[in-house]
């Protein structure tokens, strides 16, 4: 494939993504494209699949797929447990990040840029070079460095939790960044910084996914595509005006929609 | 009585000791003839069965066994400030160094201190260990020859922890050792103790080790026994203290390997305002079998006791805990807790806890809680969805939870000794270390 191709084909490509957990299927038929720079956002009412969705490209195992593909850089996702896809370049920010005593942030968020580089064929950085880079990346979230030295998470509130899993993503540099619900649980001081550091890790070469129920996130990040998911698909895609339109209509319309089966056939997403 | 242990009783080698303790041998000899080795139908050995045992003859080890201080340096690490070595029981002066001592302090060989000092020991040697119902503890006091003798005189303190290395086996044969100790805390002193139990060569070794603790009123000892025998190996361990008032214990004791590896503490609060702390760190495999039995005695009020026993199991391995706190009539305001939580690796690893309070004094604070569980689904798929391959973030885990019983060692030196030792354990353990 010629450097020109690969311009051209999207950075996460997902196609007719089925998958269930237990007896329930959840995602029925997903189809989303994201190329290379582009930050989308999808929304949707409780219950719709989002996060199952996000889980499912992140590779966690309690929804089971059962038709469909997902790829990134041509590689297919499903495939790969969460690590490798984490070293090809995939992070999922958590709605609810675990908080693991014992383990320390630091050293942490060092094991982990770590892995990923040895897993690349780079060279791994040392203890002072990476809090070096680490001090750096905290100033861009605001994060008191006495954090650093505590356990994961351990005794966070919600707010740092989210600043400590964006935190990550700005010193994992991933290509592509599912951020679920990165916005729950926080009040407006919080959204901002979190906010602004997501906006500082924009680039033409970086791509985000924004998972979120309000349309509040988008007025800091603003996305270039909003899809709207229910019933396991995507069912609307539009600019940022629609994001502005669910936030006055709410999500009753579309839930009314896909019951009298609208979208029986998934709605065309590629932008 | 079994076969083996006639062999070991027949392989006695007497020698001149004072009255005192050529009257100790002979009741231990009474005590374990009449009891014999402990069996399953005995509450306390419900779970633990020394069938395995009973199966094998044990030769008694040889104390003169040609051993280096390179080997018992690869085996227990370098020295690093007072250390006794034992080679199958008894000590090995060339082996051994105990300097920079407290004045009037004895921290050496306790056969010596039998010839030349004995009214330090007598008072306390067998009397803060009671026999009574103790088959296995009889049986090291009917063998009783050498071991460590500790001797503190008030307001003593030792600055640096005093090591004791009881290395076993050597020979071609299953062999046995019956290592002793006998610490004396006299008033206002302070020391910390290491007791660490090695094999020396591939031959089963059977080590059946009795350890005194006397503390004086005010005292403070802080107590390890790290056990890091072969998987062929059967250890057991008694140990037991007596705290005077406002006597501060801690006995700290991390068992790593072992086919049977059995532990019996006796704590006794006998003054008013002890502390005693009792922490367990344990990790098996295999068919391996592990066994903690603590009784903690609060006999006057205001004591406080806390215990604290982890285990990591695996593979068809099993643990066995039973945890005992009982408040005489009389110790009102005691403050006991008990938690003993349980990591299971596999489906196939058991765990037996058995917390048990008896309480006959009113006005008391008294809990026990802990946990069997698996590695959290949701913490492994954190850490791998940050890039952690699956052995790294599972030996991540494992050490995360064993890492809360390390540190409550408080000699650097020892702590981080006991970190590598517990991360050598893990898969991806190297790494894990860097952790700390």
């Amino acid at each position: 494939m010629s450097s020109q191709d690969h311009e051209h084909s999207p950075l996460l490509r997902v196609e007719g993504l089925h998958a269930r957990i237990g007896d329930r299927e959840i995602l029925k038929g997903l189809s989303l494209r994201i190329n290379a720079g582009e930050v989308h956002a999808i929304m949707g009412p409780n219950g719709s699949g989002k996060s199952t969705f996000a889980g499912v490209l992140a590779g966690r195992d309690h929804a089971e797929v059962t038709a469909g593909t997902a790829t990134l850089d041509g590689k297919d996702l499903l495939a790969m447990p969460p690590e490798e896809r984490a070293n090809a370049g995939l992070f999922l920010g958590f709605q609810y990040p675990v908080e693991i005593p014992g383990v320390g942030n630091l050293y942490f968020l060092r094991t982990a840029l770590n892995a990923q580089r040895k897993s690349r064929g780079e060279e791994e950085l040392d203890a002072v070079d990476f809090l070096e880079f680490a001090k750096d990346r905290m100033k861009l979230v605001e994060m008191d460095p006495a954090f650093m030295s505590r356990g994961l998470n351990e005794g966070f509130s919600g707010g740092e939790k989210k600043r400590n899993e964006v935190l990550q993503m700005a010193v994992l540099e991933p290509k592509l960044a599912i951020l679920d619900e990165i916005d729950s649980g926080l009040d407006i001081d919080a959204l901002r910084v979190i906010s602004k550091g997501v906006q500082a890790l924009r680039s033409p070469t970086r791509s985000t996914l924004l998972v979120t129920h309000y349309q509040r996130l988008l007025e800091y990040v603003v996305p270039d595509f909003v899809h709207v998911m229910a019933g396991g698909q995507i069912v609307l895609s539009g600019g940022r005006e629609l994001a502005l339109e669910l936030e006055k209509k709410g999500y009753a319309w579309i839930d009314e929609e896909a019951k009298r089966g609208a979208w029986a056939v998934p709605a065309q997403v590629s932008p | 009585m079994t076969a083996f242990a006639q062999g070991l009783l027949e392989g006695e080698r007497p020698e001149a000791v004072p009255g005192f303790a050529a009257e100790l041998r002979r009741s231990g000899r009474t005590t374990f003839e009449a009891l014999g080795l402990p069996s399953t139908r005995l509450e306390d050995w419900r779970f633990t069965s020394l069938a395995p045992l009973a199966a094998q003859d044990f030769v008694p080890g040889d104390p003169g066994a040609a051993v280096s201080l390179g080997e018992i340096e690869r085996l227990a690490g370098p020295r690093t400030g007072p250390r006794l070595v034992f080679v199958n029981g008894r000590m090995r002066p060339d082996l051994s160094s105990a300097t920079g001592l407290p004045d009037g302090a004895f921290v050496g060989s306790l056969a010596r201190a039998l010839r030349e000092r004995p009214a330090l020991l007598e008072g306390h040697l067998g009397r803060v260990a009671s026999l009574d119902g103790q088959a296995l503890a009889a049986l090291n006091t009917a063998l009783l020859a050498d071991g460590a003798f500790v001797y503190l005189p008030s307001r003593a303190v030792a600055a640096e922890p005093l090591e004791l290395v009881f290395a076993g086996g050597a020979g071609s044969k299953a062999s046995a050792s019956e290592p002793r100790v006998l610490v004396v805390a006299e008033p206002e002193s302070d020391c910390t103790v290491v007791e660490r139990y090695v094999a020396l060569g591939p031959s089963p070794v059977l080590t059946n080790a009795v350890t005194e603790v006397a503390l004086g009123d005010g005292a403070r000892v802080d107590h390890y026994q790290v056990q890091d025998q072969p998987a062929n190996a059967f250890h057991f361990a008694f140990v037991a203290a007596e705290q005077a008032r406002g006597a501060r214990f801690q006995t700290h004791s991390t068992a790593l390997g072992a086919a049977i590896s059995r532990s019996d503490v006796r704590v006794r609060l006998a003054g008013e305002g002890a502390q005693a702390t009792l922490v367990g760190l344990y990790m098996t495999d295999g068919n391996r079998l592990v066994d903690n039995h603590s009784v903690i005695e609060h006999a006057k009020p205001h004591g406080t006791s806390r215990e604290v026993f982890k285990g990591v199991l695996d593979g068809q391995s099993r643990a066995v805990f039973g945890g005992r706190v009982r408040v005489l009539e009389g110790a009102m305001k005691t403050d006991a807790h008990q938690t003993n939580s349980n990591l299971l690796l596999s489906r196939d690893a058991t765990v037996d806890a058995m917390p048990q309070l008896e309480i006959y004094a009113d006005d008391v604070k008294c809990g026990h809680g802990g946990t069997v569980g698996q590695l959290d689904p949701d913490s492994l798929f954190y850490l791998r969805s940050r890039g952690l391959p699956l052995s790294h973030a599972r030996s991540l885990l494992i050490y995360a939870f064993a890492r809360e019983m390390v540190e409550l060692v408080r000699p650097a030196g020892l702590r981080d000794q006991l970190g590598r030792l517990v991360a050598a354990r893990l898969p991806d353990g190297a790494r894990v270390l860097e952790a700390a």
